[in-house]
């Protein structure tokens, strides 16, 4: 590397330029594309390999490479070095309460979220299903109320769609009005994206018959609660399946074993975990959730009601809070943007606080309602910096700014607890501020 | 290669067309059920009334149930304290002075009063659920309406009552998006 363009720009192992992108220190994407320019690792030593060698230690060999090492387990957990990736618990001692597991952002990588790490919420425990006794009923207006075993609807033709959910709730500690000191794990951990798998709704529909005055359908689950919710027959009729499968396993018992309601892109209260039974009606049930839970307040005194669609969000994960930066260099600013409407359209990246921009390179393939993972190459010259993601989708959709978010949705007038959830659909920007000593902190920018 | 399978494939096809069945056949293994049959599953209440069981219950009745089920984990009367919601609060809702849901109330948010019987019904008590009967739950509900002051102290509830008492905030709602509907 050039000494002298390190201020202007910075050359990769080839030789080619890399223009700034945008303010701050950010690279054109298109360096991201095999061109062989070297990064340190995102957290690691933050410059590129030296090349002064001498010195080095000599290498030998460690003591797991001269030892016959551990047997093969028959179901393979993570390495004991990887035990810090774990989901948060909202309720570790198992109180008569709801209880809440969160995504561990900042320590994942790619789009899929392994199943152990999946988000759970859960209003009663995680009931103890056993499949074989479990059953679905579609009943109500149709021509036919049919009950399935779980057996058989394994004989169902399938489908496998990648998807994400999200808690209405997700990201709810950005109400407040200043900026909670928290991880993207304690801000944004109640969303996650796995591939599903399963039976259409429309299926199923087929063969008990539709009688035109349904317009709803009331999903409800075994667990204690039976939690219920009110969906439109046109989500029933378009994308809606019912999974049992999870990333290629069966449901996690947090995610709805045996069977769960999947509606790509809507509110995860509605994807109905532990789905026992289907009611077509011709009105919403205005069931507790959806009357009152999921009822967003607005500023004007009214209030959302079936607000359903999770809209376009980003964040980055990595640089985020809790995390340090070790030392001026090269580093890739990396995270997640979804939207319940369909595909991510682009997502640009700021590093001075929304004052420039510059476009993300998305990872491919980018599928509608599902995660997609955006990167950019980023120099940190060791400098304050705020580092902003903004996310269109397919429709046209934008990430509202902060401002322009609490203009139309209002916000807190003191911090609530960061379990708390002061109100739901919350999808502005989020903003990491990185001081001179490496601390990334949440900052509203 | 044409294999047994692919001709017998190919002939109901062939049978699906020219008896007009839809080619997207599905597998029919669902057992047919009566609504009888599920009667014990259909706990669903609609806003109108549809669902609401046969019963009734009056405010004095639900007192000593909520004093026996409830208060432990609602607080005395209803008006919180212990770790669930209040069920009982006069608060207004003031969005003004910051949005919060704690605000919300029963009083001042929920739109309908069958939600009450429906949630109870299916949810209530935390640690029994299903455990009520449904004169129980009419009675509770009865309950929890007067407290509020939405109905009167000696007014029974029951299929015909209940779905008529009118809830304040119920015309301050906006659907988001109306065209999921």
């Amino acid at each position: 590397m050039a000494k002298k363009d390190r201020n202007a720009k910075d050359r990769n192992a080839r030789g080619q330029t890399l223009e700034a992108a945008a303010g701050n220190g950010l690279i054109d994407r298109r360096a991201l594309l095999g061109r062989g320019m070297v990064f340190a690792g995102a957290m690691g030593a933050g410059v590129g390999p030296s090349s002064a060698a001498a010195g080095a230690e000599p290498l030998a060999d460690d003591p797991w490479s001269l030892e016959f090492g551990d047997p093969t387990p028959r179901y393979q957990v993570p390495s004991k070095f990887e035990a810090k990736v774990a989901r948060t618990l909202s309720n570790p001692n198992h109180e008569p309460r709801n209880s809440h597991s969160r995504t561990p952002h900042h320590l994942l990588e790619g789009t899929t979220t392994p199943n152990g790490l999946h988000f759970t919420i859960n209003h009663g425990g995680v009931p103890n299903i056993d499949p074989d006794k479990h059953r679905l009923v579609i009943h109500g207006l149709v021509k036919r109320p049919l009950e399935f075993t779980f057996e058989t609807l394994l004989r169902y033709p399938m489908i496998s769609r990648v998807s994400f959910v999200e808690c209405g709730g997700n990201s709810a500690p950005m109400f407040s009005p200043e900026p909670l000191q928290e991880s993207v794990q304690a801000l944004h951990g109640l969303a996650s994206c796995a591939e599903w798998t399963g039976v259409k709704l429309s299926t199923l529909l087929e063969e008990t018959g539709i009688d035109p005055r349904a317009k709803w359908f009331i999903a409800e689950g075994a667990d204690s609660p039976h939690v219920s919710r009110s969906v439109p027959m046109k989500k029933a009729l378009d994308d809606a399946m019912i999974a049992f499968y999870q990333n290629g396993e069966r449901l996690m018992p947090g995610n709805g074993y045996p069977m769960r309601l999947l509606l790509p892109g809507y509110e995860g209260n509605m994807n109905v975990k532990f789905l026992r039974r289907i009611k077509l009606v011709e009105q919403p049930g205005m069931s507790m959730y959806e009357s009152r839970t999921y009822a967003p307040i607005l500023p004007n005194g009214k209030a959302y009601q079936f607000y359903f669609l999770q809209e376009v969000k980003s964040f980055i994960t990595s640089p985020s809070h809790g995390l340090t930066l070790k030392g001026p260099g090269l580093y890739e600013i990396s995270g997640i943007a979804y939207s319940g409407t369909g595909r991510i359209e682009k997502v640009m990246v700021s590093a001075d606080g929304g004052q420039s921009w510059a476009q993300a390179a998305l990872q491919e393939p980018v599928l509608s309602k599902a995660f997609t993972r955006f990167r950019m190459p980023w120099r940190w010259n060791g400098g304050p910096a705020t580092l902003q993601s903004r996310a269109w989708d397919e429709a046209g959709n934008v990430q509202p700014t902060r401002a322009e978010f609490v203009a139309a949705r209002g916000e807190l007038v003191k911090p609530a607890p960061v379990l708390a959830f002061p109100n739901q659909h919350y999808n502005s920007i989020t903003s990491w501020g990185v001081g001179s000593n490496g601390e990334v902190k949440h900052v509203y920018a | 290669m044409f294999t047994p399978k692919r001709a017998i494939l190919t002939a109901s096809l062939l049978l699906a067309m020219t008896t007009g069945v839809s080619l997207a056949e599905t597998p029919n293994l669902g057992k047919p059920i009566d609504e009888t049959a599920i009667a014990a599953w259909d706990i669903s209440i609609l806003p109108d009334g549809t669902g609401l069981p046969k019963g009734s219950g009056t405010p004095a009745q639900g007192v000593a149930i909520f004093a026996e089920k409830c208060a432990a984990c609602h607080g005395d009367n209803g008006k919180g304290g212990g770790v669930a919601a209040a069920l009982v609060d006069d608060r207004q809702l003031a969005p003004f002075a910051g949005i919060s849901a704690a605000q919300k109330t029963i009083k001042n948010f929920w739109p309908y009063s069958t939600t009450i019987f429906d949630f109870i019904r299916r949810a209530m008590p935390f640690n029994e659920p299903r455990s009520l009967t449904d004169n129980e739950v009419y009675a509770l509900t009865a309950y929890i309406l007067s407290e509020n002051k939405l109905i009167g102290a000696s007014d029974t509830m029951d299929a015909q009552t209940l779905p008529k008492v009118k809830m304040p905030n119920r015309d301050n709602f906006i659907i988001r998006f109306p065209d999921h509907i």
